[in-house]
């Protein structure tokens, strides 16, 4: 009886502990977290070079910075996060899809602009303003996205070339449509501000994380990460999606659509890089659209986000707060004397390393077959 | 008499031999055989090089402005950095190695130049040996840079696009990070000494004088020179086949005797070394300070050279298309009937644009990357 029972709490343990540790088991994301430490060893050996006795204090203030102003500070990182994550999403679902989409910065402009338009004129929408707003949002990105869909399903368009040329066309045009719809703010660089009603809600955040610039940001990106996750991985659509992107002749001879299935993808990718731009730029007190001739660069750092997480849906979630920790940290380290620029430098070390991730997998693989005699997932 | 008629048939026909694809049949001593009456195309496409060079000087010759000539000369900043670094990355792709950091090597190559030639600009070495100097130190840098890259792509088989935006995010962080230290802002200032208002009799030249010859940089004609080298060099040496053949089918060239690793790395070497020297040559004439960045035209380069679909002399006419475009807006007030049209000057921006993915939308059909490109070569495949 005695015997039985423990038998049964020890099965108990061993799947509790799979369930808990199984992702820590994942290869994939062991990797990750070797290549994160090393890159943040790189910004160690830096600081280091240029200025030893605060290179411990500074490291401190890149790890936990977050925390040094409570829940204001894990605010201000998921304020950060939420269009990381958005445009990270973009860049990963395309490349799931075997498309390259670096016009996440040109589909962000234009559902910037159209959400900006309708935060800012439609104030007869009363309380569903903001979110009519979100809705122009990501069509604005969905149309941006459609035209280099379009071009590489039916013209054979490299969609690097089309996507960083709509890009251009989103930076030139928004002087053009800015002053035509009369939305030039307080200088002839920025946007106009969205009104109240067309700022994305709060829905008690502000109060919880104690932020008056925190919104639902956050959330909505998080629940376009589970979609996007779903849709992926359990069903047909997805899968289909994803088999244009391993071999477009194999898919087509499956019986897909594969030009519907390129078009659809861009046009989902800029539907989200729409998004990243709502959770941007819909608020009072936050970031401002700057007009001005660069893309919008989160678009940018988007790619980062995404090949650190190898473009799964879920672990961007976790690349992109990791990302925006990092931003924040970094925001306070010129308290040390260091310019918050090593945080670039970290990244891209970061990215670089996830690159060799193929090497870091092997060294993964050894050691776990030398200490635990196991294979790993 | 008869035998001057003879050498005039013979000259003919040796013309037409010449003209028509070789394929020639001789029977019994004299008499010929055209199998194929098509024109040679090579000579095809050098006489209508020719026939367009002519046209549009003579057109320049006559109808060509001072506002004209302003235009032409300031595309030329954009143009030749940007055939430069194109071409960077089409020795880089040849080989087999996708390369989307060619931003992050402009900015590299850009920042060590500059920091070269601000060193002695006040020095009393003459400031164009300075600048030949201060290019070959950004090529050096550039290449240097991209030793990165090559290493994560060819030694440990990364993900090439992964590492390339590696390289993007690094340079530009890397050289605030530097700037901030040494120079204490977040740019540095640089005089431009290089610049050169006539060039003796040259300038006198009709439409060649005041395009090139005027108001320029002796570093466009060395430009030149890379840039007619690194074409042929592809094209027409047997390292260049070789190069090539690592970037079609890396299984074969390796069957072939060919070190697909050393290959690839001096395709991405020399890839660093012209966005390198193309950083330098595109901040140089555009601002007064380096601010870390290449504005984006490491990227409209990876647009040229795709749009060119990596073939070089179609990268020299799309990005001579595209940098004078880029350049009629700045230009545009001064011809007329586009001043009278009245639109906004961003338009004229975006029209550059616009127009390449119209242009690529009709030419794009067939287009087709180096097979191997982007896939790391594992011998053990297949």
């Amino acid at each position: 009886m005695m015997n039985k029972f423990k038998d049964i709490i020890k099965k108990f343990m061993i799947s509790i502990s799979n369930i808990l540790f199984k992702p820590f088991r994942n290869i994939g994301f062991l990797a990750s977290v070797l290549a994160i430490l090393s890159g943040i060893l790189v910004g160690f050996f830096i600081m280091l070079i240029v200025n030893p006795p605060y290179a411990g204090g500074g490291l401190a203030t890149i790890l936990f910075g977050g925390f040094s102003k409570g829940l204001t500070g894990i605010g201000d990182v998921l304020i950060y996060a939420a269009p990381l994550l958005l445009a990270g999403l973009s860049v990963g679902f395309a490349f799931k899809t075997g498309l390259f989409n670096i016009g996440v910065s040109g589909q962000m402009a234009f559902g910037a602009f159209l959400a900006i338009f309708v935060g800012v004129k439609w104030t007869f929408l009363g309380d569903f303003q903001w979110a009519v707003a979100v809705l122009a949002a990501i069509l604005g990105g969905a149309l941006w996205g459609l035209v280099p869909g379009l071009l590489k399903a039916l013209f054979n368009v490299h969609e690097v070339v089309s996507t960083i040329m709509m890009n251009w066309i989103a930076v030139y045009g928004a002087f053009v449509a800015y002053a035509a719809a009369n939305l030039i703010g307080s200088t002839t660089q920025n946007a106009q501000k969205v009104i109240r009603t067309g700022a994305l809600p709060t829905w008690g955040l502000d109060s919880l994380f104690n932020s008056n610039t925190i919104d639902i940001g956050i959330i909505l990106a998080v629940i376009a990460a589970i979609i996007i996750h779903i849709v992926l991985n359990k069903t047909t659509f997805g899968f289909e999606l994803k088999a244009v992107g391993l071999n477009k002749d194999s898919a087509k001879y499956a019986g897909i659509n594969s030009k519907r299935s390129i078009i659809l993808s861009m046009v989902i990718a800029g539907a989200l890089s729409g998004l990243a731009a709502a959770t941007l730029y819909l608020n009072v007190t936050g970031a401002t659209y700057k007009i001005e001739t660069y893309p919008i660069s989160q678009g940018f750092e988007g790619i980062a986000v995404a090949l650190l997480a190898y473009s799964g849906p879920l672990p961007i979630i976790a690349s992109s707060i990791f990302f925006a920790w990092l931003k924040v940290g970094g925001d306070q380290l010129s308290g040390w004397g260091y310019d918050p620029n090593i945080i670039g430098v970290i990244i891209s070390a970061i990215v670089y390393f996830s690159a060799l991730g193929f090497v870091f997998r092997k060294v993964i693989k050894k050691i776990f077959k030398k200490q635990f005699g196991g294979e790993i997932l | 008499m008869k035998k001057l008629m003879n050498t005039i048939k013979d000259f003919f026909s040796f013309i037409h031999q010449k003209l028509t694809q070789n394929k020639v049949l001789f029977i019994d001593g004299n008499s010929v055989k055209v199998l194929n009456r098509n024109v040679n195309p090579r000579l095809f496409k050098i006489v209508s090089i020719l026939l367009i060079v002519i046209i549009v000087y003579l057109f320049l010759y006559i109808f060509g402005s001072a506002s004209l000539f302003f235009v032409l000369r300031r595309s030329i900043y954009v143009i030749v950095p940007l055939i430069l670094v194109a071409f960077g990355g089409l020795y880089s792709e040849r080989s087999g190695i996708v390369n989307i950091a060619l931003e992050g090597m402009m900015v590299f190559g850009a920042f060590i130049g500059i920091m070269f030639i601000v060193k002695f600009e006040d020095s009393s070495i003459n400031s164009q040996v300075v600048y030949l100097l201060g290019i070959l130190v950004a090529g050096i840098a550039g290449m240097l840079f991209s030793l990165i890259h090559a290493f994560a792509s060819i030694n440990m088989k990364a993900n090439q696009i992964i590492s390339g935006t590696a390289l993007n995010l690094l340079a530009p962080a890397f050289a605030l990070f530097v700037i901030k230290l040494i120079y204490g802002g977040e740019n540095i200032l640089f005089r431009d000494n290089y610049f050169v208002r006539e060039m003796g009799f040259l300038t006198k030249i009709p439409v060649l004088g005041p395009i090139f010859f005027e108001k320029g940089y002796y570093s466009t004609f060395y430009t030149i020179i890379i840039i007619l080298i690194a074409g042929i060099f592809l094209y027409k040496t047997r390292i260049g086949l070789r190069l090539r053949a690592c970037g079609e089918h890396p299984h074969a060239a390796d069957a072939a005797g060919i070190n697909v690793a050393k290959m690839r790395y001096f395709g991405v070497m020399i890839s660093g070394l012209l966005a390198g020297i193309g950083g330098l040559l595109l901040v140089v004439p555009l601002d007064v300070a380096f601010r870390a960045t290449a504005s984006g035209y490491g990227f409209l380069a990876l647009a040229v050279l795709i749009s060119g679909q990596w073939k070089p002399f179609r990268i020299i006419v799309v990005a001579v298309f595209f940098g004078f475009m880029l350049n009629l807006s700045g230009a545009y007030q001064s011809i007329n009937f586009l001043r009278d049209a009245g639109l906004p000057d961003k338009v004229y921006s975006m029209l550059p644009f616009v127009l390449t993915l119209f242009v690529l939308a009709f030419t794009s059909k067939t287009s087709q990357a180096p097979r191997a490109s982007g896939e790391p070569y594992d011998p053990g495949k297949r």
